[in-house]
């Protein structure tokens, strides 16, 4: 594995454990509900070429829990902060699922910062006649099976041994999860109305399989943001980067190559 | 030691093989089950039950608040407590709902307590709760702020009762300009509060604490369970400068008195366990969502809760652990004798009508509880 450092930075008065290697353009990688406890090997191939930066969000993880965070808003806000605290420069901005929105969010507010917005599977919006999986009424093993089209994957992760500390930051993640995106159902019913603000090279990735945000959610998003790409991955779920992730990896670079100018 | 009679007014119409095509009798069963015809039969049939506790002497009646399920039929419970406040004459009436997180006006409930306190003539006691956590899911409300709500909440509807009108509330979810509960509670500073809970410790803490006292409830739980929640309560007064009394403290379990023994446990069996492994059958997502216990909690109760969920208790298993106390007068007498003697218990909460238990021997059981099991345990 790459040189991988981690390191816990205070940014707006919380500890946040972040996750770094490789060199290159800055590639910031917002996770989704699950956490981001582990270097997976799609940031491996991505520090090939760029410096990625993988926190895990406060209240998540090994991140602290600060008195303000309530709202996916307090996240959007934390994470301009982030970049403009660690002087990050033309960003690639990459979130998945939660971490998608969190994305969405923030690139509403302001893009200075950005090179390109990448989401994969994001929530955050809301598509009459087509609601997400209820995530809060599904086991843990549930969960996990729901997230891959491939049974295999689950398989795997479930068959790994969990230690104790693994077993309370998903509590913690999931009480995370809950506080945010409990109510409205993982969406900010008002995001919709200022997705057109995006002004940067915006690539959009959705599994064909996926169990949780359905596929027709991509579509929505792209119409939502101009000039976005929208990319289908065959046989994939919810984690394009983790099951397909070398056409993952293939897709986004060749979408950053795209945004040089 | 005093006695109050708790109605969960089930759906005991349900039918009992739902749990082949759902896993829970809770917000995901499709209300196509409920059939309006029995249901409005039910009703009036539970308030019955509950008038003639106050007949029987009981020294109150309790409804209960649950929402979309099988398992109890108050999400509303002040319409039950309006009616039984006109028919019954003596007997207190203690709503142990009002789930506070679910609301977005706490002030209802302010209003609605205060009406019930005024129509009884002083006879209300007010409960409040966070709801079980299925109330998350069938509410939408999010269980991450439970704890937070629950306390700006009481903290509000209290003020609204004590304090002279109005006056501006500031909270961090509830914002009023004006605070001015029309009509005053009847009982004065305020109805007497019931901490019903499953047993938490910062429930149990906050309870207790000097400046509310408020009585606690430990429901539906194995009785050394219920053992450890009271010393805690009684430990947390001494701590806090105190001597916590019987009073403080109270029980509710599902109790049946039969003719003889064997025949109140051939007569409960079906329905106690119909009770257990039907009425409250549900996932542990479904009873425990994110936040609705602290980090440390959840764990434990995870473990715990687990096995009470599976849907396999058998009537033995439940006496055994007393989560049930059934048999002939003499032998619930002696049980409760000695589980009060054990724990201290001032106030005890027979739920005598659960699940499918019809309603002549429901009826039947209650007779002779209030006769040959409540004179004497008065003194205990």
């Amino acid at each position: 594995m790459a040189n991988v450092k981690e390191t816990v930075l205070r940014v707006a008065g919380c500890a946040v454990s972040v996750k770094r290697a490789g060199q290159g353009a800055p590639l910031l990688f917002l996770h989704g509900g699950g956490g981001a406890p582990r270097w997976l090997p799609f940031m491996g191939r991505l520090a090939e070429r760029f410096d990625v930066i993988v926190p895990e969000h406060p209240g998540f993880g090994r991140s602290e829990t600060p008195d303000w965070l309530d709202t996916i808003d307090d996240l959007a806000f934390f994470y301009l902060d982030f970049i403009g605290e660690l002087g990050l420069e033309r960003a690639h901005v990459v979130g998945n699922s939660m971490g998608g929105w969190i994305a969405a969010e923030l690139a509403v507010r302001s893009t200075h910062d950005l090179a390109s917005l990448t989401l994969i599977a994001p929530a955050g919006i809301y598509v009459k006649g087509v609601p997400m999986a209820d995530i809060f009424l599904m086991s843990y093993e549930q969960l996990t099976r729901n997230l891959f089209a491939d049974p295999a994957f689950a398989e795997i992760i479930l068959a790994m041994p969990v230690t104790e500390d693994e077993q309370d930051q998903r509590l913690k993640n999931a009480l995370a999860v809950a506080k945010l995106g409990w109510a409205p159902r993982l969406h900010n019913p008002h995001l919709a109305k200022w997705l057109h603000r995006i002004d940067v090279p915006t690539l959009i990735c959705w599994g064909d399989g996926d169990r949780l945000v359905p596929p027709a959610y991509g579509p929505v998003f792209r119409n939502l943001i101009p000039g976005s790409r929208l990319e289908i991955f065959e046989r994939c779920g919810h984690l394009p980067h983790v099951e397909c992730g070398e056409q993952f990896v293939r897709t986004l670079i060749g979408f950053v190559e795209g945004v040089r100018r | 030691m005093k006695f109050f009679m708790i109605h969960l007014m089930p759906y005991a119409d349900l039918d009992l093989s739902y749990d082949q095509k759902y896993d829970s009798a809770w917000v995901t069963l499709p209300n196509s089950y409920y059939d309006p015809i029995k249901g409005a039969k039910l009703y009036n049939r539970y308030l019955d039950e509950l008038e003639y506790a106050d007949e029987l002497g009981f020294d109150g009646i309790c409804v209960n608040e649950h929402h979309q399920n099988a398992y109890g039929l108050m999400p509303i419970p002040g319409v039950m407590a309006g009616a039984l406040a006109r028919r019954t004459k003596n007997a207190k009436i203690a709503v142990l709902g009002r789930a506070l997180p679910l609301l977005n006006n706490p002030l209802t409930v302010a209003e609605e307590y205060a009406m019930l306190d005024n129509v009884s003539g002083g006879r209300l006691i007010a409960g409040f709760v966070r709801g079980i956590g299925a109330e998350y899911h069938a509410w939408g409300a999010n269980p991450a702020e439970s704890h937070d709500r629950f306390h700006e909440a009481h903290d509000l509807i209290v003020r609204a009762w004590t304090e002279i009108g109005p006056f501006p509330f500031e909270g961090k979810y509830y914002r009023f300009n004006y605070v001015n509960t029309w009509p005053r509670t009847y009982q004065q500073p305020h109805p007497p509060i019931w901490i019903p809970s499953q047993g938490s410790r910062e429930t149990i803490e906050w309870a207790s604490h000097p400046a509310r006292k408020y009585t606690y409830l430990q429901t539906f739980s194995p009785v050394a369970a219920l053992a450890r929640y009271m010393a805690i309560y009684k430990e947390e007064a001494e701590r806090q400068g105190y001597t916590a009394t019987a009073d403080q403290v109270g029980w509710a379990v599902p109790i049946y008195v039969g003719e003889t023994d064997a025949r109140a446990h051939a007569e409960a069996q079906p329905h106690i366990e119909a009770f257990m492994n039907k009425f409250l059958r549900m996932p542990p997502e479904m009873l425990l969502p994110p936040g609705y216990l602290t980090l440390q909690s959840m764990k434990g109760v995870l473990k715990a809760k687990g096995a009470m969920l599976a849907g396999s208790h058998t009537i033995d298993g439940l006496l055994d652990k007393g989560m049930f106390v059934c048999g002939g007068a003499e032998t619930v007498r002696q049980k409760l004798a000695e589980y009060q003697k054990q724990i201290g218990f001032g106030k005890l909460l027979p739920m005598l009508q659960f699940a499918t238990l019809p309603h002549d021997l429901t009826n039947a059981s209650m007779e002779r509880f209030a006769r040959k099991v409540m004179p004497a345990l008065r003194a205990a």
